[in-house]
């Protein structure tokens, strides 16, 4: 069952396009990542969904309930942690706690005590003397407070240090388990790659892959680095090529005189590869799959493919 | 009713000093009546004769040697003028310091439509201006009664209704200009309110612009005409609800369709 569903939605600000014709659809108990650089329409997205902003045009279903009909009863059972938390100054923690629960006509104290004894927030002090981080935190509780069967993140580690991080994925991951369906929107890919099952890549307000991870990180692709010479001239499908010389210097040739290494990125035909490193001298090669992160940058990158 | 029990948590340090100013402020008139009731009938001739700065007052109409003509010169200064601005302020800010704080977002991603939003904080704008009224009110008999004057309750009450709905109407056209603005409120909050207050005084001063009366809140809340009249003018404040509740359908109407930042 599709917990979103996104039917060419679309949003402009004034003439400035937000997203175009998304058509997005993430699954019940989905861990789903939806990446792409700042600015690309992954926070538009969300707000859209929530009810903030309404669409210029297409529609969206959650829990196949429609976003501005029923933005009310999706809301009952959203979590929403934003990517910069605010709060009503000179109120205390536990009482922004209790006022999110009693929005929510919940009580959800015993979760609360739970989730600020695990991600250690003091709930004693006052909203504005709260640090970023712990501001943060707070969100969290706020959002999770409630058990909600679906948790949209907007970039949610930025301002937690790394145990936090960790404690914090943790949470998400037993939540996951439980079924709870979690749309995690970040830039920081490592975080997708270690805890999303799915994800989306959004760039210029567009959609450009959505898949696995596993098929996403999966390209024909190869990393290819070798340490010798060889001619590589008028070989297809290399892409990234540098050379780093035995001085570290970074160049596009390699001189025969000094050892050096060539790294770049292989799509072309394996044979043609081996029979140019088969000629060249190597003293050492490496061939593995490159990493998420540099496949994306390619995604990042205006145009780019891959 | 949990958004307005937070909204009245909210500003009830405002609400705390405007009630004790605006009090203590009347208490404070009242209380030195009795000093000044010597001096007052005889200056009243000289006050009721200083051409258009009496009229611009209203002070030409009234008689400045009873505790009535006293108190509604004073009391239209200080609670008309206070009170608008303590309406303007309530109402101006209410919706749109959700944005400017960035606490929209949180009240927002909770399961509340914008219209409960926006009728909770509305009521909590009625709760705070009525209590004030009230215990001004209270304030403003107990000093009255405490120097043992009389004055014409009749009037007295009457006096104190019509800035109750000044206030109604300043507070109902500023929460609908509210849904509008993202900055800057409080500024255009306090004009308004200033605005109406001499659009007033310049229909005393000027008779052909006595059309003005029509349409400040100020006009219908004039002390002097309410003790020669023995009533309000209805009419006026029938014109003013209108104005008023124009502000609120704006407000629903701006607010739910609004994108938020």
């Amino acid at each position: 069952m599709d917990i979103i569903t996104t039917h060419d939605l679309t949003k402009y600000y004034g003439k400035s396009l937000g997203i175009t014709n998304m058509n997005l659809s993430v699954e019940k108990g989905e861990f789903f990542g939806f990446i792409g650089p700042n600015g690309a329409g992954k926070s538009t997205t969300i707000r859209t969904l929530l009810g903030f902003i309404s669409p210029t045009s297409g529609s969206a279903e959650v829990f196949g309930k429609d976003i501005i009909k029923e933005n009310k009863s999706i809301l009952q059972d959203t979590g929403y942690l934003p990517s910069e938390a605010f709060f009503y100054n000179g109120m205390k923690v536990k009482d922004v706690i209790k006022f999110s629960a009693n929005l929510r006509k919940m009580n959800c104290s015993k979760e609360a005590d739970i989730l600020c004894d695990r991600l250690q927030l003091d709930t004693s002090k006052r909203v504005n003397q709260l640090s970023f981080g712990n501001k943060k935190k707070l969100a969290i509780v706020c959002a999770l407070q409630s058990n909600p069967s679906l948790l949209i993140l907007d970039e949610p580690t930025g301002g937690l240090d790394p145990l936090m991080q960790h404690e914090f994925f943790n949470i998400l991951r037993e939540r996951n388990k439980k079924g709870t369906t979690i749309l995690f929107s970040s830039h920081i890919l490592s975080e997708v790659q270690n805890n999303c099952t799915r994800a989306a890549v959004i760039r210029e307000g567009e959609i450009i892959a959505c898949d696995n991870i596993e098929a996403l990180s999966k390209s024909n692709a190869k990393k290819i680095s070798i340490t010798g010479n060889v001619d590589l001239s008028g070989l297809e499908g290399i892409k990234d090529l540098k050379v780093t010389g035995g001085s570290d210097v970074i160049s596009e040739s390699c001189s025969s005189a000094i050892p050096c290494t060539t790294t770049f990125l292989y799509n072309g035909d394996i044979n043609l590869l081996l029979n140019r490193l088969s000629d060249g001298d190597i003293t050492d090669l490496n061939i593995s799959e490159p990493d998420l992160e540099e496949i994306f940058m390619h995604y990042y990158e205006k145009d780019g493919d891959i | 009713m949990t958004i307005v029990k937070h909204e009245l948590k909210q500003s009830s340090v405002t609400f705390i000093i405007w009630t004790w100013i605006l009090g203590l402020m009347l208490a404070i008139c009242v209380l030195i009546y009795p000093e000044m009731k010597d001096q007052m009938s005889e200056l009243s001739d000289s006050f009721s004769s200083m051409g258009s700065f009496s009229s611009a007052f209203g002070m030409d109409k009234l008689n400045f040697g009873t505790l009535t003509g006293y108190y509604v010169t004073e009391c239209g200064n200080t609670l008309g003028l206070g009170g608008a601005f303590f309406a303007a302020l309530c109402g101006i800010g209410i919706l749109c310091k959700e944005e400017q704080n960035h606490t929209a977002e949180f009240l927002l991603s909770h399961p509340v439509t914008r219209v409960q939003i926006i009728t909770e904080k509305l009521i909590s704008i009625f709760i705070q201006i009525s209590v004030l009224n009230l215990l001004v009110y209270a304030f403003s008999m107990i000093s009255i009664l405490a120097i043992g004057e009389d004055i014409a309750w009749t009037d007295f009450a009457l006096l104190h209704l019509a800035f109750y709905l000044l206030q109604i109407e300043i507070a109902g056209i500023c929460f609908g200009l509210s849904a509008f603005l993202r900055k800057g409120s409080l500024g255009i909050g306090l004009g308004i309110a200033a605005i109406m207050y001499f659009l007033n005084i310049i229909a005393n001063i000027t008779e052909d612009a006595e059309f003005l009366k029509f349409i400040t809140p100020f006009g219908y809340a004039e002390g002097a005409d309410i003790v020669n009249n023995g009533c309000l003018e209805w009419g006026k404040v029938v014109i003013g609800m209108v104005l008023c509740t124009a502000g609120i359908v704006a407000a629903y109407l701006g607010y739910t369709r609004k994108d938020l930042q």
